[in-house]
């Protein structure tokens, strides 16, 4: 959990604050054709809670995490370190794979979390004292009004069911690495495609289950 | 027909191919509590194959595998927890876990092990300790195995097999890239563990010194050293616990003692013998 969550953390913020900023600069832009520059915070809490927070947390998280495992079971796979595991009675998926499941699982919905509160600070510097597009209390009673509990549902669910995903595609392809270093590499590379590729897929079904609801 | 309550493992009619290759082909043999087997091949032969077959981390394609009586071939994975329990495996390049420490690592299958309760942590410190002190590596208890040299992590992956004191281990080279003394060291070690804990044992080499060593040589327990075996007992195949296998192709083309297989004839089969 430590490696995963609190190591992404870095990552995360930047990437979630310059999100916000730039979410409020181009609707900002598009907003005042419509004279409705008031409406920035809405805009960029939906946006963020409900799809970018998630999605974008999700791919980082995939592309440091899903690669971490991959590469870490691969190397272990490769140097018979799992088949030791085996032959010693023990099972692998027990001391690999679930522990790492579990906290991806746990530590997704928190990143998620972080990356949305950030985002929506950097949103506010742009929208507030950079373009003075509104003041501080009406952007923030904007983005708080804006949000329905079924965003924060979407928000929390998806980077849970993103988690699993990350976690499950990094270790099923760094416990079938096989052919040496060249392997590992290859592994590593393919958990983060799929699992960036799975990301995707997933949103979209539950959006649509979403939208429907 | 070998009693198959009185027998670790045996294979029967044992086939196995990698794409067109074979690893293994009509393999039949039955290994009894005490004895050892070494086998001879060149690289490819199925040695390794023939090792992990033996406790179901590979799967013939026809054949039957019984470990301790137990089918290994129809059995799931979560079936041989129990089974693979009562067996020790030291593996190629040791495969200790890299990130754990030595005393982690001796204590993983103890602490571990899906088939028994763990022991006591007072239990399992002392254990680990005197299985260190076995393979001389006391010292190294709180070090990681990528600060101990060749040898010395061949020997700890020898107490991670021992540690649960299992009646049947298997040795994948153990020997293989260290010099001639680190060699002659491990496999008295090997000897020692055969002879004190009346283990029986599949052992996998290139080096015709390693069969010699075990064939010829008995740990003497007052003494505390190895001790040469009486010359009736190289020559009478009854009396031999030390057999030789030299693998071909997935075949196992010799089977027979010492003085057999120094006797033999076959080109392929003195390759693999120092005269």
């Amino acid at each position: 959990m430590d490696i995963i969550g609190v190591g992404s953390i870095p990552i995360v913020l930047l990437t979630g604050f310059f999100s916000g900023g730039i979410i409020a600069l181009q609707m900002a832009r598009a907003l005042n054709t419509y004279g409705a520059a008031s409406q920035v915070g809405s805009i960029v809490s939906i946006t963020l809670v409900r799809e970018l927070g998630p999605v974008l947390t999700a791919l980082l998280v995939a592309g440091r995490n899903a690669s971490a495992i991959a590469s870490e079971l691969g190397s272990m796979k490769v140097t018979e370190q799992i088949d030791a595991m085996r032959a010693l009675g023990t099972d692998p998926s027990q001391k690999l794979v679930t522990p790492r499941l579990i906290a991806t699982a746990v530590m997704l919905p928190c990143l998620t979390v972080v990356a949305d509160a950030v985002g929506l600070f950097g949103a506010y510097l742009v929208a507030c004292p950079l373009l003075r597009l509104l003041s501080a209390r009406q952007y923030w009673n904007s983005s708080w009004t804006a949000l329905l509990y079924s965003d924060f549902a979407q928000g929390l669910i998806k980077p849970f069911l993103f988690g699993m995903i990350i976690a499950l595609v990094g270790c099923f392809y760094g416990l079938r690495a096989s052919g040496g270093t060249q392997g590992v590499g290859r592994a590593t590379t393919q958990a983060v495609v799929v699992a960036c590729i799975w990301v995707f897929v997933v949103t979209f079904v539950l959006d649509k289950i979403f939208v429907n609801l | 027909m070998p009693d198959k309550d009185n027998t670790i493992v045996e294979f029967e009619k044992v086939n196995m191919q990698f794409g067109n290759i074979w690893a293994l082909r009509d393999i039949n043999f039955a290994l009894k509590p005490g004895e050892t087997r070494v086998i001879f091949g060149q690289a490819g032969a199925g040695k390794t194959a023939l090792l992990k077959s033996a406790i179901g981390l590979l799967h013939p394609d026809s054949g039957e595998v019984d470990l301790f009586g137990q089918n290994v071939t129809a059995s799931r994975e979560r079936d041989l927890y129990t089974l693979r329990s009562k067996a020790g495996v030291l593996f190629q390049e040791g495969a200790l876990f890299d990130s754990l420490t030595i005393r982690e690592n001796v204590a993983y299958p103890l602490e571990n092990q899906r088939a028994t309760t763990p022991p006591a942590p007072d239990e399992i410190e002392h254990r680990v300790r005197e299985t260190l002190r076995f393979v001389e590596l006391e010292h190294t208890l709180d070090k990681f195995p990528n600060e101990l040299s060749g040898g010395m992590r061949r020997r700890v992956g020898i107490a991670r097999a021992i540690v649960t004191e299992p009646p049947f281990v298997l040795y994948d080279s153990p020997t293989a890239g260290l010099d001639p003394i680190t060699a002659n060291t491990i496999m008295a070690l090997i000897a020692k563990e055969r002879d004190v804990r009346h283990t029986a044992s599949l052992i996998v080499t290139h080096r015709y010194q390693d069969g010699e060593l075990m064939a010829n040589f008995r740990y003497n327990p007052e003494k505390q050293e190895l001790i040469p075996v009486s010359e009736e007992e190289h020559h009478d195949p009854t009396r031999s616990r030390t057999k030789f296998f030299v693998m071909k192709d997935g075949e196992i083309v010799f089977q027979g003692t010492r003085a057999q297989l120094e006797e033999n004839d076959d080109s392929y089969v003195k390759r693999f013998v120092r005269h």
